[in-house]
């Protein structure tokens, strides 16, 4: 009996042992030189695998950190700007700093603003959906309502509104990846920077129709009427393609465009006040008049020089 | 009509669904279940009561508190479990093993792994096959068909038992045989001891043959599962006749024709092709036998199954369908 | 005798053909057509009309726009009003020709009589640039340029001309029809594109669902070949109804126990596909100098109140024709343009037909909404109805993983989008929609690859 026991112990310890030498000897034969700083920028990483780098996961942004000679084309948008300094750091680069961004819906279809002509029966999937027509209102550029965007989301920011059927961001929880721009395949999601104290001013429309086909599929819509743009004082406002198009480097946050815009298409969020739209109307106006005048004035003026030239 | 449907082609469906396919399973068992019934009287009849009901009960609990998802009972599939489960089972059987029996096949060997298509293993055998370690007296004494009016019931052993006993005590095949009275046209018709789902070959057969007809299951695991039983054991009683049972007294006793036919053929458990589905059969075969011949086991039908359960997600990987125009 | 029929996998819908004793009625003409430029595959074609202008039946209002494109001729005579943007059937925007109807006036050299014209031109060459003329292009679902698929890669050997009478898809009638009714066109179209081609056989295959059909052209062409040399190796083979038989990849395997292999063209078998109607198409091109601006449509459906099979001039509004049968019914909720296995669900009736529209099918929600999604139990019937041999059920899963690399290699470039996975999934699983985008991005990656492939080998030869 106790031989037994001895014996057993004795074969399973041995055996434990060999194999752990065979491994030891594998590992070591086996073993992938890597460097050593790699491993540290990877610690240093969120580590969510989003891909909203652009490389694969965070071991490949680590890789590519390591390998490139400076930070200018390799940004971490979930770790921002406190992860690229630590990176900066264990490689010895400057960091430089990004303006933190946010996800914005470029569409104010819900279903109160778009009629609907058409139910989806299929998978819910925006891309299938896409692939087979253009969408269950007039309007074929807006949200399509089936989450791929949610489901790309690894941050759990989205969920579907099932009140307005549009995808709401939780900008608390969004990184700025990207992941559910390039989900999209209407294209309406936009990485925009967060603005100062998360204030900022968009066009929540992509639709590239002219007027009155727009507004008959939509009443929250740009229909590319170009006030905005007339009111901007910083040139800020562009209508491109029939549609207004915000620049936020040169936005002020003035909110001008928003009083003016006639379909209320240009959103602002996070402003602490609410806007008097009348008053903003009324002051752009004002400024508008007296431009006008001016300009005719100086018409006028410049006439009369060209005539008293001729003269 | 004011909104159009639309949706990718195609645009209509066959009336086939899980639920269809699943209440066929259940019409194929009756027969067998009838029979059982009427052979081994009231007490078969609460064992496959209490099978169904605690199988459908415990799946609705589960799905709905602990999983918190939609209800999947309305699927018939909990029944398929109950019915297999009640007719792997001996009419003797307490209600409260059935019971167990049923928490474990429900509970372990199906919802934990997902619900229905996600488990790896039976979920009726893993239930048997629980009880038939934990319960190794309920399990292994069998009831005498005494018929649904008959007298007080008389309990042995299986003829598989009966004849892994004699032959340990150094008898032969033919003299066991003779000597408890079995003979053939008894194991295909009815009447022998074992698990209630054993009692008659053609009860099961028909119900077999039913779900070929409804085109629910193909044949081929079937027909290389008992084709594999077949020759494997013509060599061996060929062999030596006296230590090793023929190929009929095989393909006739210890759940053989109901594994085949219903435990076997179960969707989730088998490969998907043709060809996986008969390296799955052979391997089956081969196993029940080697358990019945050299085992500890008289009966490995169970085992068997659930051991080639285990390598489905291979033989799903091996074998795959012939393609068009990929020679 | 066992049925002959294609070898792998496939399903048996039920065959529905209720309006298979319609005759093929003309429908009046509408006050207005649209006409589509982009009517088949490949370039859209280029209008030569502009706004004002005056137009007559069968005059060309869009040329070519490239080698894969087609003419496109006015159905109708009347006052071209715009040519412009319009929303197609899908909701999407599409160059049409948009003309108001005023009488009924053909170009004089269209032959309008019912005459049937037997004697066959000679030169291939001829006949193909007749046809181009005409603007066939293939009518059995796919539009293909017709001129382009007689005119096959230098290399390639044409051994067999297969005519499609399949008609697979249930709902369908309009090619029984016209086999039928119009069965001395039909053959005389075989026997022009045979010739067109060069070669010796011809097969007019028509499933057993439509023995009328199979015993009328078998009756004709012993007529025929009787009367002349030009109709002698075309055949009838009846094949066993099964869905996808009219797919061109299971017709060849078929009829001539041959598979097309994956990413080839039939022609590398040494098959020519050509469905029944685009043979009627080409008759009337060849013989009577007709341009295709009509095609015989099956509008049908359960719900709907009147079954018809219509001759349809191309262009008419999808709302004309169904006003003209009675309306809508109201408890339809879903409108196909096409069978039912594989037709475009219409998203706005405002479109207008195109040279490909081969049925309107009505269908109510009982009869075609989907059910809800379950677990896949592994039956595996997927895998067998898959008439290309292609595992739905893994597909699916690679999908969902983004697997491009396992796509690629379990073959779901190959999948002809038949439907057969759907229509037999027990679960609901929505198979076929995740299937047909993996394919796409699949497709993509490889065309990419082999366009990488080829500028790196062009590159190695310009540095050599």
């Amino acid at each position: 009996m106790t031989t037994t026991i001895i014996l057993t112990a004795a074969i399973i310890t041995g055996l434990g042992l060999l194999l752990a030498v065979a491994l030891y000897l594998v590992a070591q034969r086996f073993k992938v030189e890597e460097d050593p700083r790699i491993g540290q920028v990877e610690k240093a990483m969120p580590g969510a695998n989003c891909g909203g780098c652009g490389f694969a996961g965070c071991h490949a942004f680590a890789e590519a950190a390591v390998k490139a000679s400076n930070l200018d084309d390799i940004f971490c948008p979930v770790g921002g700007n406190p992860t690229m300094k630590q990176v900066a750091s264990i490689l010895g680069y400057e960091v430089r700093e990004k303006a933190p961004m946010v996800a914005v819906l470029r569409c104010a279809g819900t279903c109160a603003n778009r009629p609907v002509v058409n139910e989806y029966d299929g998978v819910m999937s925006c891309k299938v959906k896409a692939a087979l027509y253009a969408g269950d209102t007039l309007c074929r550029f807006g949200c399509l309502g089936c989450g791929d965007c949610v489901a790309a989301c690894s941050f759990g920011a989205i969920k579907m509104d099932p009140e307005t059927g549009l995808p709401s961001f939780d900008e608390s929880k969004c990184t700025g990846c990207g992941s559910c721009v390039k989900a999209c395949p209407k294209g309406l999601v936009e990485l925009r920077a967060k603005g100062p104290r998360g204030m900022r001013v968009y066009v929540s429309c992509r639709n590239k129709e002219k007027g009155p086909a727009v507004k008959k599929a939509c009443s929250a819509a740009c229909i590319g009427c170009g006030i905005c743009e007339k009111t901007c004082t910083h040139d800020a406002v562009h209508v491109v393609d029939n549609v207004a198009v915000i620049d936020y480097a040169k936005c002020k946050l003035c909110r001008e465009c928003e009083a003016m815009c006639p379909t209320g298409a240009i959103h602002a969020v996070n402003f602490p006040k609410p806007l008097d739209k009348d008053a903003v109307k009324a002051r752009v106006q004002e400024r508008q008049k007296k431009a006008r005048e001016a300009a005719a004035a100086a018409k006028a003026a410049t006439q009369m020089k060209e005539v008293q030239s001729n003269g | 009509m004011d909104r159009l449907l639309v949706s990718p082609s195609p645009h209509i469906h066959s009336k086939t669904s899980t639920k269809s396919l699943m209440r066929d399973v259940v019409i194929a068992l009756l027969p067998a279940v009838i029979v059982s019934i009427v052979f081994y009287g009231w007490k078969e009849l609460l064992v496959i009561s209490v099978s169904v009901l605690s199988c459908v009960l415990l799946e609705s609990l589960i799905t709905r508190y602990m999983l918190r998802k939609p209800d999947t009972i309305c699927d018939w599939s909990a029944a398929v479990t109950g019915v297999l489960l009640a007719l792997n089972l001996p009419p003797t059987t307490p209600w409260w093993v059935v019971l167990i029996g049923a928490a474990v096949a429900i509970g372990v060997a199906k919802m934990t792994f997902g619900g229905l298509g996600q488990n790896v293993f039976n979920p009726a055998l893993v239930g048997r096959v629980f009880l038939l370690i934990s319960f190794p007296t309920y399990m292994t004494h069998w009831e005498i068909p005494q018929g649904l009016f008959g007298l007080d019931a008389v309990t042995g052993a299986t003829p598989l038992g009966v004849i892994k006993e004699g032959l340990m005590q150094g008898g032969d095949v033919a003299g066991i045989m003779a000597e408890n009275g079995y003979s053939y046209s008894q194991m295909l018709l009815a009447n022998i001891g074992g698990s209630a789902g054993e009692a008659s070959a053609i009860a099961l057969l028909v119900g077999f043959v039913y779900l070929l007809v409804r085109k629910v299951i193909k044949p081929w695991i079937t027909l290389s599962v008992l084709g594999t039983v077949a020759v494997v054991s013509l060599i061996f009683s060929l062999i030596d006749p006296a230590q090793y049972t023929g190929p009929l007294f095989n393909l006739l006793s210890g759940g053989m024709i109901l594994g085949a036919c219903f435990m076997a053929t179960d969707y989730v458990t088998s490969p998907m092709s043709t060809k996986g589905g008969i390296v799955f059969g052979v391997g089956i075969g081969f196993i029940t036998l080697m358990i019945r011949y050299f085992g500890a086991y008289p009966e490995g039908m169970s085992f068997a199954i659930l051991i080639m359960n285990s390598t489905v997600p291979l033989l799903n990987r091996w074998f795959h369908q012939k393609k068009y125009g990929r020679a | 005798m066992a049925r002959r029929t294609f070898s792998i996998g496939g399903v048996h819908p039920a065959d529905s053909k209720i309006s298979r004793d319609c005759r093929i009625e003309a429908l009046p003409l509408p006050p207005t057509v649209y006409i589509s430029v982009a009517q088949h595959i490949g370039a859209p074609a280029v209008p030569v009309v502009a706004p004002g202008d005056k137009v007559k039946v069968g005059q060309v209002i869009a040329e070519p726009g490239g080698f894969m494109s087609a003419y496109i001729h006015s159905s109708v005579s009347g006052t071209v009003k715009s040519i412009g943007p319009r929303k197609d059937l899908a909701g999407n925007l599409q160059t049409y020709v948009e003309i108001a109807v005023e009488g009924d006036e053909w170009l004089e050299t269209i032959d309008r009589t019912e005459t049937v014209v037997t004697t066959i031109p000679e030169d291939p060459k001829a006949i193909i640039e007749k046809i181009k003329l005409g603007g066939v292009v293939g009518l059995g679902g796919a539009t293909f340029p017709t001129h382009v698929k007689l005119s096959p890669p230098p290399g390639k050997k044409c051994e067999m001309l297969i005519i499609n009478g399949c008609e697979c898809e249930p709902y369908l009638t309009s090619d029984f029809r016209t086999l039928l009714e119009k069965g001395e066109q039909v053959i005389i179209g075989t026997a022009i594109i045979k010739r067109s081609l060069g070669v010796g056989k011809a097969t007019i295959a028509i499933e057993d669902n439509k023995p009328e059909a199979i015993a009328h052209i078998e009756s004709l062409l012993e007529k025929f070949k009787a009367e002349s040399d030009s109709y002698s190796g075309i055949e009838v083979m009846s094949l066993m109804k099964k869905y996808p038989e009219g797919g061109e990849k299971q017709l060849i395997d078929a009829v001539m126990r041959r598979q097309v292999k994956s990413g080839g063209l039939p022609i590398d078998v040494g098959a020519v596909v050509q469905n029944v109607a685009t043979a009627l198409a080409v008759y009337d091109a060849v013989q009577k100098n007709k341009p295709l601006i009509d095609n015989s449509v099956t509008v049908t459906g359960e719900c709907f109140p009147r079954q018809a099979n219509l001759l349809v001039r191309v262009g008419t509004p999808l709302n004309f024709i169904i006003d003209h049968l009675g309306g809508m019914p109201a408890d339809t909720a879903k409108v196909i343009s096409g069978g039912p296995m594989m037709g475009k669900a219409i998203a706005n009736l405002e479109a207008s037909t195109l040279k490909g529209t081969g049925a309107l099918l009505f269908l109510t929600g009982e009869q075609t909404r989907r059910k809800p999604e379950s677990n896949c139990i592994r039956c595996g019937k997927c895998a067998d109805a898959c008439p290309m041999g292609l595992e739905p059920y893994l597909l699916n899963r690679l999908y969902k993983a983004g697997d491009t690399d396992a796509l690629e290699e379990n073959a779901v470039q190959d999948c002809i989008q038949c439907g057969c996975c759907l229509y037999s999934c027990p679960a609901y699983i929505p198979l076929l929609d995740n299937i047909s985008l993996a394919r796409g991005q699949v497709m993509g990656i490889m065309k990419a690859r082999a366009a990488a492939a080829r500028a790196a080998a062009e590159a190695q030869k310009s540095n050599k």
